[in-house]
C-alpha cells in the first residue's frame, strides 16, 4: 500500500500509478494524440519523400508506391551539391568554433588576469548580436574585410568565419573548466609541463563531456543558419541545403516529393546528431535554462 | 589560429617557476600576463570583426543614404525620423511583438502541459519524450518547408483533409491575411513547445518529493499539489524562459521568410523580414541599417532591464 502511494507521488499528476482499464484507455488516447501532433508531420514528410506521386491533399503516414526516384531527381537538381556545401560549412565551422571556444574558455576559467570580467561581459554581449540583427552591416563587412580588404561574399569562408566564435559555447565550456581541480594542474606543472601541455593533456581530457555539449549545440547552430548563407551565397552553386530548399520549391519542374526528399536530407543530420548525443543535449539544455 | 603558434613553449615555461615563488625576470612576468590574452585572441578577433565592428558600422551606415559606387550621402538622423512615420514598419513591429508574445506564451503553456503528462521515469515515457522532442532539434527551415508542404494548397492541403475527416475546416491558414500570422505562431509553438517541455521536466525533477508527500498527508489532491507546490517552484525558470524567448522573438526571420515571405498583403511582415526587403528590393541599405540599429537598441535595453531585475530580485 505504502509503495503504491509513493509511486503516485513521483510526478505531479501521478498519472503513472493509475492503471485501471479506463485510465489506460484514456492514457493511450492522450499519448497517441501527442505523438500524432508532434511526430506525425515528420512521418508524413518521410512518407512523402518515398512516395512516387505524393498526394499533397492527403495526410498519409506511410509511402504510396514506395520509390527512391525523388532522391534521383533531387540529384539532378543539385541537391547533393548543396548538401556537400552544408557539410563543408558545418565541418570546418564547427572545428573552428570548438577550437576558438576551448582556447578562450581556458583563459577565462583557469587564469586570473586584469580585464577578465570585461571579457566575460563582452562574450555575454555577443549573445545580443545575432546574425539577424547585424546582417546588413555584416554583409558590408564581409564584402570588404577590415585591414585585409578581402571580399568573402560568395565563398565558404564568408559562411564559416562569422560563426568562428560563439558566446554560448564559450560560456558552457568556461563553466565546465572551472570545475577541474587545481591540484591536477599543479601536479602537471611540477612535472615540468608547459602551458599548452597543461591545456591539452590535463584540462581538456577532463572536459570531454563538455566538448560533446558544445559540439552538438554548435552543430545544430551552424546547420540552422539561414540568413547568413542567404547574404553570402551569390550563385546557386554556393547555396547550402537550407537556402536551396526555397528555390527548389519555386521550381515547377520538380514535384512535392522531391522537395520533401530534400527537406528530409536537410533535417536528418540534426536528428541523427540528437539521437547519438542525447545525453549531451539534455545536459546543455539544463545549462542553458538554469545557468543564465 | 595565430594564438596557437605564438602561445607555445617560450611563453609557457616560466609559469612553473612563478608559482613556486622564486625571482621573476621582466620577460617572464610579461609572458605570464600575456598568456591569457594569447588564448583569448582568436575569440576576441572573431567577435571584433564579425559582431562588434558590424554593430558600430551599422550605426554609421544608418546616418547615410548608402549608394555603392556613387558615394554615400550624409543624411544625419533622417533615416531615424523616417521610421517614425512609416506605416509598413509600424505594422511589422506590431506583428513581431504580437508574434513574440503569443509564440512564447503558447510554447510555454503547451510545453508545461506536455511536461506534466510525460514526466516520469518509465521507459515508455522516455521514448515518448524523445519522439516529441524531435521538432525542437530540426532546423527551422526544414520545419517551415515541412509545414508549408502540409498546409499547401490552401483549402485542399493535407492538414485540411485531416480536419475534414473529423468534420472541421477547411481553414485558409497561410492563404488569408486574417489567419497567416496565427498559422505561423502555431508552427513556432509546434517547434518550441517540446524544448520548453524538456526545461520544465528538468525543473520538475528538481522539486523535493517530500513536499508532494506532505501535501498528500494534508489531504490535498493533484490539482492543489500542482497549484501550491509545483507552480511556485517552477517560477524562476518560467520567467527566465519567458524573457529570453521574448527577446529572441524580436528577431524572427527564417520561418516567416520561408512560409509566407511576409505576405499575403504584408500581413506577416516582421521587423527583420522588412529590413531584408529594404535591402534586397528597395536597395536602401541606410534605412535598413537604421531599423537594425533600433532593433539592436531594443534588444540591449530589454536585456539590461532583465539583468537589473534579476539582480534586484536576488538581493530582495
Amino acid at each position: 500500500m505504502r509503495r503504491a502511494q509513493n509511486e503516485s507521488l513521483h510526478t505531479v499528476l501521478g498519472l503513472q500509478a493509475r492503471n485501471g482499464p479506463l485510465a489506460l484507455i484514456l492514457k493511450t488516447l492522450l499519448y497517441g494524440g501527442i505523438i500524432l501532433v508532434f511526430a506525425g508531420p515528420l512521418l508524413a514528410l518521410l512518407a512523402g519523400a518515398f512516395s512516387k506521386v505524393p498526394d499533397p491533399t492527403k495526410f498519409s503516414l506511410w509511402p504510396h508506391d514506395f520509390t527512391l526516384g525523388n532522391f534521383e531527381v533531387a540529384a539532378h537538381r543539385g541537391v547533393y551539391r548543396y548538401l556537400f556545401n552544408s557539410f563543408v560549412v558545418v565541418g570546418f565551422g564547427l572545428l573552428l568554433q570548438m577550437v576558438v571556444s576551448v582556447f578562450a574558455s581556458y583563459a577565462l576559467a583557469r587564469k586570473k588576469f586584469r580585464g577578465a570580467a570585461i571579457v566575460m561581459l563582452l562574450v555575454l554581449a555577443t549573445m545580443m548580436l545575432p546574425e539577424e540583427v547585424v546582417a546588413i552591416p555584416l554583409s558590408v563587412v564581409l564584402s570588404d574585410l577590415p585591414l585585409l580588404h578581402v571580399n568573402l561574399i560568395g565563398t565558404y569562408l564568408g559562411m564559416i568565419l562569422p560563426l568562428g566564435a560563439w558566446g554560448f559555447s564559450i560560456i558552457v565550456m568556461t563553466e565546465f573548466m572551472r570545475e577541474v581541480p587545481l591540484s591536477l594542474e599543479e601536479a602537471a606543472r611540477i612535472d615540468g609541463a608547459g602551458e599548452l601541455r597543461v591545456f591539452w593533456s590535463v584540462v581538456l581530457p577532463v572536459c570531454r563531456p563538455a566538448l560533446g555539449v558544445i559540439g552538438v549545440f554548435g552543430f545544430t547552430m551552424i546547420w540552422d543558419q539561414y540568413l547568413l548563407p542567404l547574404i553570402v551565397a551569390h550563385e546557386p552553386s554556393q547555396f547550402t541545403l537550407p537556402i536551396a530548399l526555397r528555390t527548389l520549391r519555386t521550381d515547377d519542374q520538380v514535384g512535392i516529393g522531391v522537395l520533401l526528399a530534400a527537406a528530409l536530407l536537410a533535417l536528418l543530420p540534426s536528428v541523427i546528431a540528437f539521437l547519438l548525443f542525447q545525453r549531451q543535449f539534455t545536459r546543455g539544455l539544463s545549462v542553458e535554462a538554469v545557468g543564465r | 589560429m595565430s594564438a596557437l603558434r605564438t602561445s607555445a613553449a617560450p611563453v609557457a615555461l616560466p609559469a612553473q617557476r612563478d608559482r613556486s615563488g622564486s625571482r621573476r625576470t621582466v620577460p617572464q612576468r610579461l609572458g605570464r600576463s600575456l598568456t591569457p590574452w594569447l588564448f583569448l585572441a582568436p575569440a576576441l578577433i572573431f567577435f571584433g570583426v564579425f559582431k562588434f565592428w558590424p554593430s558600430i558600422w551599422g550605426v554609421y551606415l544608418s546616418l547615410f543614404h548608402v549608394q555603392p559606387y556613387l558615394g554615400d550621402q550624409w543624411l544625419g538622423a533622417a533615416n531615424f525620423t523616417r521610421t517614425l512615420d512609416d506605416p509598413d514598419l509600424q505594422a511589422a513591429v506590431w506583428h513581431t511583438v504580437l508574434d513574440a508574445f503569443v509564440q512564447v506564451a503558447g510554447s510555454m503553456l503547451v510545453g508545461f502541459v506536455l511536461a506534466l503528462l510525460l514526466e516520469g521515469p518509465a521507459r515508455h515515457l522516455r521514448i515518448l519524450r524523445t519522439a516529441v522532442f524531435l521538432p525542437a532539434v530540426i532546423a527551422m527551415v526544414a520545419v517551415a518547408e515541412l509545414w508549408h508542404a502540409l498546409l499547401f494548397p490552401g483549402r485542399y492541403g493535407a492538414v485540411n483533409s485531416l480536419l475534414g475527416d473529423v468534420g472541421l475546416g477547411p481553414l485558409p491558414f497561410l492563404a488569408s491575411p486574417n489567419s497567416s500570422l496565427w498559422t505561423i505562431m502555431l508552427v513556432q509553438i509546434w517547434k518550441h513547445a517540446p524544448y520548453d517541455m524538456v526545461i520544465f521536466i528538468a525543473g520538475l525533477v528538481g522539486i523535493d518529493r517530500e513536499l508532494y508527500e506532505q501535501c498528500s498527508i494534508d489531504g490535498a489532491n493533484a490539482w492543489q499539489r500542482l497549484w501550491n507546490v509545483t507552480l511556485p517552484a517552477l517560477r524562476p525558470i518560467t520567467t527566465i524562459v519567458l524573457i529570453l524567448g521574448l527577446i529572441r522573438g524580436l528577431r524572427v526571420f527564417t520561418e516567416i521568410y520561408v512560409l509566407t515571405g511576409g505576405g499575403p498583403g504584408g500581413s506577416t511582415e516582421s521587423i527583420v523580414t522588412y529590413v531584408y526587403r529594404n535591402v534586397v528590393v528597395n536597395n536602401d541599405i541606410g534605412y535598413a541599417a537604421a531599423i537594425s540599429a533600433l532593433l539592436l537598441a531594443a534588444t540591449i535595453l530589454l536585456t539590461a532591464v532583465t539583468l537589473w531585475w534579476r539582480r534586484h530580485r536576488e538581493n530582495a
